[in-house]
């Protein structure tokens, strides 16, 4: 039996799902953001949410890390489970360390380039300086940012350019080591080269997470997205790999977005 | 046109009234203050003890008091103050315990200095039996400077970004992590700004230290948080009413060392503002 699971383990952790949703809602007072929701997240999978404003893609990712709490208008139903445990039932910190967010507009802390990137680490008990220094060199490579940075790690974050300081709020996030990363619109306020260096880091971190990304450029989920999701309205239209969802969409609305009929 | 042009110049005319009207005052104190206080100033004046009935000699006691009194005024009111504003602006839920704290503090602020000086009498000094003291005497300012406080500290802590705090819970942080990393030290200018601004209305005021500390006369210097103290807008009172003949040399330039003060109290707020608002990049 044990032999069987080693065995299978592989193709078990291509397939499990990380994250599994169902039968979601998510109000805010009386208006509903997200309707009867159910999706599963694949391990390693980038997933990508298009879908027009106001079709509650923001709204779905604050919540699989419990970010929505924070607004004490929005209530939420429905089951969430990581890895098959109840996200509502973990506790809230270890959660959103385990499942990281990059937010549409940089924001770095008002701090260091260094101290941003520990600032997580530091915050889950981190002190050794060596071990820091690694967790944060490490950070910033992966989010191929460290070579334009490695000089001038002490200058104020604010001091870089908008797509650097992106790439850093990436780094930022990876220095907690999550296993899932969402991306709310990263790349909006991004030039096209910055926004391929964002797309090109991405990519190379599907070998050790689990990605999500919402979108507003249906290009974006096309180059990077290993399946894409459609949402309309709070509603998941269509879910497909991306080339099927994009070549040959099954839904007349998914359809008319992409081609941009409308959105 | 021509009665455009003409509207204009009235309106300009009268704006600019306006605030020379505002600024009238403040220069016309300070000359009369100058002109009548400085030629009191020496060495003598300022670090020396009262003589001939307080006609003469110098006004040391009073201006240690005053110090004594805002510090001990600080002491009380800045942590108090502090941590009541982290209170309601990171943690309270809006719910009616709030609302009503928050109608609390605006009262407070509305009360006026003499009601604060028959508080702290029935209370620090009688009831709790300090007496007339530094302690009662502080106790009484703090209580009135801390809706000041609160203000400026509430309004510090709101004008930090909310998208520094998003961050900091999106990495995992808790509520306390977030006010201790985050919000705190981009909060810290405003705070001491106001606390400061705070505490310098405070060592001006003579109503809640007329019954909790102010002494008429001491020969020494207060030796312990028990003791009376002479204090600088009491000592003002006392030498424009209670003592016959005192020359307006002595008047004026205790009015000034008053007013001194205060002023480098202010200035070093405007200072620590300056200085922030230049290292500040969001």
């Amino acid at each position: 039996m044990v032999m069987k699971e080693n065995l299978n383990s592989k193709s078990e952790i291509l397939n499990k799902p990380k994250i599994q949703i169902s039968q979601l809602d998510i109000w805010y007072d009386e208006c509903q953001a997200i309707k009867n929701l159910s999706l599963d997240i694949v391990s390693h999978e980038i997933l990508g949410i298009i879908g027009p404003s106001n079709s509650g893609k923001t709204s779905f990712i604050k919540t699989l890390n419990r970010l929505n709490e924070l607004n004490p208008h929005a209530r939420i139903q429905g089951q969430i489970e990581l890895d098959g445990q109840d996200i509502f039932s973990l506790n809230v910190q270890l959660l959103r360390k385990r499942v990281g967010v990059v937010f549409a507009l940089p924001l770095p802390l008002p701090l260091s380039i260094y101290d941003n990137v520990a600032y997580g680490p530091r915050l889950h008990g981190l002190k050794n300086k060596a071990r820091l220094d690694k967790v944060v060199e490490e950070s910033l490579k992966a989010a191929a940012i460290w070579d334009e940075v490695k000089d001038r790690l002490k200058t104020n974050a604010f001091k870089l350019s908008g797509g650097q300081q992106q790439r850093l709020c990436i780094a930022r996030t990876l220095a907690v080591e999550p296993e899932v990363i969402l991306y709310d619109e990263p790349c909006s306020g991004l030039d096209p080269i910055s926004t391929a260096k964002v797309e090109e880091a991405m990519r190379t971190l599907k070998q050790n997470y689990t990605q999500i990304l919402v979108t507003n450029n249906v290009k974006q989920a096309a180059r990077v997205a290993d399946r894409t999701a459609f949402f309309l309205m709070g509603e998941l239209i269509e879910i497909d790999k991306t080339e099927k969802l994009f070549t040959s969409p099954t839904d007349k609305r998914t359809e008319d977005y992409i081609t941009g009929r409308f959105g | 046109m021509r009665e455009t042009k003409q509207t204009e110049k009235i309106a300009f005319a009268l704006l600019l009234l306006a605030t020379i009207l505002i600024i009238a005052p403040v220069v016309l104190i300070m000359i009369l203050v100058l002109v009548r206080g400085l030629p009191g100033m020496s060495l003598e004046f300022i670090f020396g003890l009262p003589r001939d009935g307080m006609r003469g000699g110098g006004i040391f006691p009073a201006i240690v008091g005053t110090i004594y009194l805002t510090l001990g005024t600080a002491a009380f009111a800045i942590p108090l103050g502090i941590l009541a504003a982290i209170y309601l602006n990171e943690y309270a839920a809006r719910n009616w315990l709030t609302r009503g704290i928050e109608l609390a503090i605006i009262n407070l602020a509305g009360v006026p200095s003499i009601v604060y000086g028959l508080f702290g009498l029935s209370l620090f000094v009688a009831f709790l039996g300090f007496g007339a003291s530094l302690l009662a005497g502080s106790l009484t300012l703090a209580i009135m400077t801390l809706p000041v406080i609160i203000t400026a500290t509430r309004e510090a802590l709101s004008s930090v970004p909310r998208s520094f705090r998003e961050v900091s819970y999106s990495l995992g942080a808790s509520r306390w992590q977030t006010v201790r990393f985050v919000v705190l030290p981009n909060a810290i200018p405003g705070i001491l700004t106001g606390a400061i601004l705070g505490l310098s209305r405070a060592a001006g005021e003579t109503a809640p230290i007329l019954f909790t500390v102010a002494a008429f006369y001491l020969p020494n210097l207060p030796q312990s948080v028990y003791d009376q103290a002479m204090v600088l807008p009491y000592h003002i009172y006392v030498l424009s009413t209670q003592v016959p003949n005192v020359s307006v040399r002595v008047q004026y330039g205790t009015v000034l060392v008053l007013i001194v003060m205060v002023f480098i109290m202010n200035l070093l707020a405007s200072w620590l503002r300056a200085r922030f608002r230049k290292r500040k990049v969001w």
